[in-house]
């Protein structure tokens, strides 16, 4: 391979390096008053279900709506709505990641990933808490 | 304390082996390194027989390892916290195998299972250089069961033993009391998500994918070592190409099984998890055309060099990002944080593995022969050195996204997966299908070196013209309706079909005009052929997969008050609820969720759906069959669902259940009862009362939104209900294509039926009620067509074969051994892939 060929090569990495970072739009974690600080844009949230306060789903009337309210470590706290089915863990989770935006008061949520201890199986606490039920 | 009940036997035999494999392993090594560096034949054959001694004890070795823990699995000794993790009582024998792979230290073991038999081949196969590739081979099983040796060295534990026991690895009050182990009935048992066929199949093929890619690198480090850097490439292509083969199979695989018994609604997601095994086989892929480019012309052996290195890399960093936890937040498969020692251990694999590889070929680079003449590009070798790089990009931006949790690790920034994920993959490979597409279809006709105008352009005319007309009519006869991602999105799909139809005619053209039929020199076009096949289906079948669970069309939807979001109740939503025995549209077919049926395992249920698609002129039913999805409940209410799915030859029709109702033992034997009723009438029922306000003809309201031309009454309805609550309720009878439908309503809270039964006399309406003690039974499901998927497995079945066929010419194998592989590999993919389950 000569000089002139490698220069090609090179300028075709470059332009797909540059199509790369042209093209993704990462988005942010953030904590739920630094998403609502800005309004519209897409965030991820690390959060866990608000217990106190209630979770609305009814799959009778519209199993496209999900309605919940989440805390995060700092204190923040949103309503979410969530157009999808309630994730059957979501009681059970200890951590979820939201994936949306703030719209108005709420949280408006396109995806839900459970940190559910059940699937850890191999976290040692978790095993240590089945195991003290027998 | 002694403990009762307690088997420590196996556990004892188990982790003897472990540790003499282990040692085993390091002297085979070191045996093997000796034995390369010496000179002295006689000296060099007895080091290598040594080492081969030391490298079969390492075989039987782990083969008992293996044993082992299948015993302590099947027999449910709980007392080792790996049977207790793993294992159930009610686990089917395959699953015990499965169970064995669920875990991080089984896997690493059938990883390590597939080196010794892919070792003990190059044993008897690679001659002179089997020093220095089995030396490599053995270094990496040290590595390996480094991961599961489990001792320690003061404090530190090295690797975590698969028979360490459950007491001692767990606190708890129960370990306390010698008769523990009558406290632990039953172990917690294969993960349900994973109890699937799949799971018994698809690890061991992708793990031998991942073990084979050694072998390539040991070939390298042969030359490299011996300084002979231009004769590896030859015994190396059909191990290359093996590898390949075995691990886009393996890849492929873990697509049908997410399609078929994974709920994530397709066969590839993008996931961080599927990229993280793509990615390194892309980089084999380019590594392997660059091989094949050396082998023709004497060009690209650096570039050959640098792709094997780096694909062995990529293997050992997909192991990082998948084992580690680092993936946590960003991939649905979750897997564990299995914290520091893990990350040190790859970090060693890749330390004293691929970093001393690399150096080599770094060290060795200006030593390595490359020819000065420039490529003509009129020839094969240029476009098929494109071909590579291109792939190569293609990988590197695949993994350069995947890494973002890594960035924020090391860089202790906070970004996160852009909004929609598939896009940003989709939108820079749909123009890499394009580009590959073209490529394998017309440098098949290029000759190596230089290619004549006047041939090429006599060749492919043909091709070029027959896939011009094809995608034009597609455009017109079968639209691709992928319009979200706007024009231009679909003008690329559109292009990136066209080349992968123009490389499917290309291909089959080239072995039906050139090879004049001569399979067994096609490999390579039987192989574009299947890969561009692949593509075409993955095209078509996500371009116009529908949702057909879309809750616009029934009268079931409820609207609640107010959705703070301000989304309008029309807009198309995945998820359906289906009422037992409530015949519900769904796309063309009227579905009717008939009953439940118990599975042989616990917990799970299956849903038997009725489908029936009726022709609207003749009322005939044209269609008419059942699925059944199942779920899992567990005991803490989790769901795990299996998708149930209708096979035809052009198209799937796919559901599985999103949500259930909480069951109830008792069957609803209320019945409505009608009560006519005039205008502004009071009816009692057993929790209140209800008044018919009035009854609205076409009304638009916040409920319905008729127009002048439709035919419907709908009773507006005022519910007082004992808690002092008030409910407006509007059933309605909706004629339409001369039929009458009724559209009830129900209120759950209230746990009442409303149904606008007719017409009475007086001015009255026939108003229905019934009253059920216990919730309806309902599901909630998502269901899809996908189009043409078989495409995509039939693809991977002729590209599979290709590779075979590849690997048959390469190896020199007689033609009935080629003939007969091919035969068993078909067979058996296609079982795998297109008639089980189905």
């Amino acid at each position: 391979m000569k000089t002139s060929s490698i220069i090609i090569l090179v300028a075709i990495a470059a332009a797909i390096g540059v199509l790369l970072m042209y093209s993704v739009d990462f988005s942010t974690y953030d904590t739920i008053s630094s998403a609502k600080e800005k309004p519209g844009k897409y965030v991820h949230l690390i959060a866990r279900l608000d217990k106190s306060k209630p979770i609305q789903y009814d799959a009778i009337k519209d199993p496209n709506y999900l309605s919940f309210y989440a805390t995060d470590s700092l204190g923040g706290s949103t309503q979410v709505i969530y157009h999808n089915t309630k994730p059957s863990e979501l009681e059970q989770s200890d951590r979820i990641v939201l994936k949306g935006k703030m719209e108005g008061n709420v949280f408006e949520c396109d995806n839900i990933l459970l940190k559910c201890p059940s699937k850890y199986k191999d976290d040692k606490k978790q095993l240590e808490k089945t195991v003290s039920q027998y | 304390m002694k403990f009762e009940g307690e088997h420590l036997l196996p556990g004892e035999v188990g982790h003897f082996f472990v540790l003499l494999a282990f040692v085993a392993s390091l002297v085979s090594s070191v045996a093997y390194f000796y034995a390369s560096a010496i000179k002295n034949d006689s000296e060099k054959r007895s080091w290598i027989f040594f080492a081969r001694g030391a490298f079969f004890i390492q075989f039987i070795s782990l083969v008992t390892v293996f044993i082992t823990i299948y015993y302590i699995c099947s027999h449910h000794y709980f007392e080792y916290l790996y049977s207790y993790k793993h294992a159930s009582k009610e686990l089917e024998p395959k699953y015990l195998l499965a169970c064995i792979w669920e875990g991080q230290e089984g896997s690493f073991i059938l990883w390590s299972l597939w080196h010794c038999v892919l070792g003990s081949i190059l044993i008897f196969t690679s001659k002179k250089r089997e020093a220095p590739i089995l030396a490599i081979v053995t270094l990496a099983q040290f590595v390996l069961l480094l991961m599961i040796v489990g001792i320690y060295i003061g404090d530190t534990r090295i690797g975590s033993s698969p028979f360490v026991l459950t007491r001692n690895e767990i606190n708890g009050p129960i370990f306390s009391q010698p008769n523990y182990l009558s406290f632990i009935k039953d172990g917690i048992g294969l993960n349900v998500l994973l109890r699937n066929y799949w799971m018994v199949i698809h690890p061991p093929i992708l793990f031998l994918g991942f073990a084979s890619t050694i072998v390539p690198l040991g070939f390298a480090y042969s030359s490299l070592s011996t300084k002979n850097f231009t004769d590896w490439i030859k015994p190396a292509l059909p191990w290359t190409l093996f590898s390949c083969c075995v691990l886009g199979v393996g890849i492929m695989m873990g697509g049908k099984w997410a399609y078929e018994s994974l709920s994530f609604g397709g066969y590839w997601a993008w996931d961080p998890v599927e990229n993280a095994a793509l990615v390194p086989w892309m980089i084999l892929i380019s590594g392997l055309h660059c091989m094949a480019v050396y082998n023709s012309t004497g060009n690209a052996l650096r570039a050959s060099y640098l792709f094997i290195i780096l694909a062995y890399f990529f293997v050992l960093y997909s192991t990082f990002l998948t084992r580690t936890g680092i993936l946590g937040d960003t991939s649905v498969h979750s897997f564990t944080e299995a914290g520091l020692a893990m990350n040190v251990l790859i970090g060693i694999y890749v330390v004293i593995i691929s970093l001393p590889v690399l150096f080599l070929f770094v060290y060795n680079y200006k030593k390595i022969p490359a020819i000065q003449k420039e490529e003509n590009i009129s020839s094969r070798e240029f476009w098929m050195f494109i071909g590579s790089l291109i792939f190569f990009l293609a990988a590197l931006f695949i993994i350069g996204v995947t890494s973002l949790p890594v960035y924020n690790k090391v860089f202790g920034t906070n970004y996160a997966d852009p909004q929609d994920r598939e896009f940003t993959y989709n939108k820079v490979l749909v123009l890499v299908a394009f580009i590959i597409g073209v490529l394998t279809a017309f440098s098949q006709y290029l000759k190596y070196r230089n290619t004549e105008k006047k041939y090429l352009i006599k060749n492919i005319a043909l091709p070029v013209s027959i896939a011009v007309i094809l995608t034009f009519l597609l455009v017109f006869f079968y639209p691709i309706e992928y319009t979200k991602k706007g024009p231009g999105f679909l003008i690329a799909i559109y292009i990136a079909l066209f080349a992968s139809i123009f490389s499917v005619i290309a291909n089959a053209a080239y072995l039906k005009t050139v090879l004049k039929g001569n399979l067994k020199a096609g490999g390579a076009a039987i192989a574009h052929l299947g890969f561009a096949l692949m593509i075409t289906g993955m095209l078509i079948s996500s371009g116009n997969k529908k949702v057909i669970s879309d809750n616009r069309k029934t009268g079931l939807f409820i609207p609640f008050d107010k959705d703070p979001t301000g989304r309008q109740t029309e807009d198309p939503m995945e998820n359906l609820t289906l009422l037992k025995n409530v015949p519900t549209q769904m796309g063309n077919y009227t579905v009717t969720y008939l009953r439940d049926s118990a599975a042989s395992e616990k917990n799970r249920t299956f849903y038997k759906l009725h489908f029936q698609k009726i022709d609207s002129t003749t009322g005939k039913s044209t269609e008419d069959f059942m699925l059944a999805p199942d779920s899992y409940r567990m005991k803490d209410n989790n769901l795990s669902s299996n998708p149930g799915t209708r096979h035809y030859l052009t198209h799937d029709v796919f559901t599985y259940i999103s949500t259930i109702s909480v069951k109830n033992q008792d069957a609803d034997t209320a019945q409505f009862k009608i009560h006519e009723v005039g205008i502004k009438d009071t009816v009692f029922y057993s929790k209140g009362y209800f008044v018919l306000n009035d009854v609205l003809k076409n009304p638009n309201n916040e409920r319905f939104h008729f127009t002048p031309s439709d035919t419907a009454l709908v009773a507006d309805i005022t519910v007082y209900g004992q808690d002092s609550t008030k409910t407006k309720a509007y059933p309605a009878l909706v004629i339409s294509n001369q039929q009458i439908n009724f559209i009830d309503d129900t209120l759950i809270r209230q746990n009442l039926f409303l149904n606008l039964a007719g017409l009475a006399n007086d001015k009255k309406f026939k108003i229905g009620v019934k009253e059920s003690d216990i919730p309806t039974d309902f599901i909630t499901l998502k269901a899809y067509v996908f189009p043409y998927i078989n495409l995509v497995w039939a693809g991977l079945l002729i590209m599979a074969c290709g590779f075979v066929v590849s690997i048959g010419r390469r190896a020199k194998a007689a033609n009935y051994i080629t003939a007969l592989s091919v035969l068993f590999v078909l067979a058996g993919l296609f079982y795998m892939f297109l008639v089980a389950n189905s």
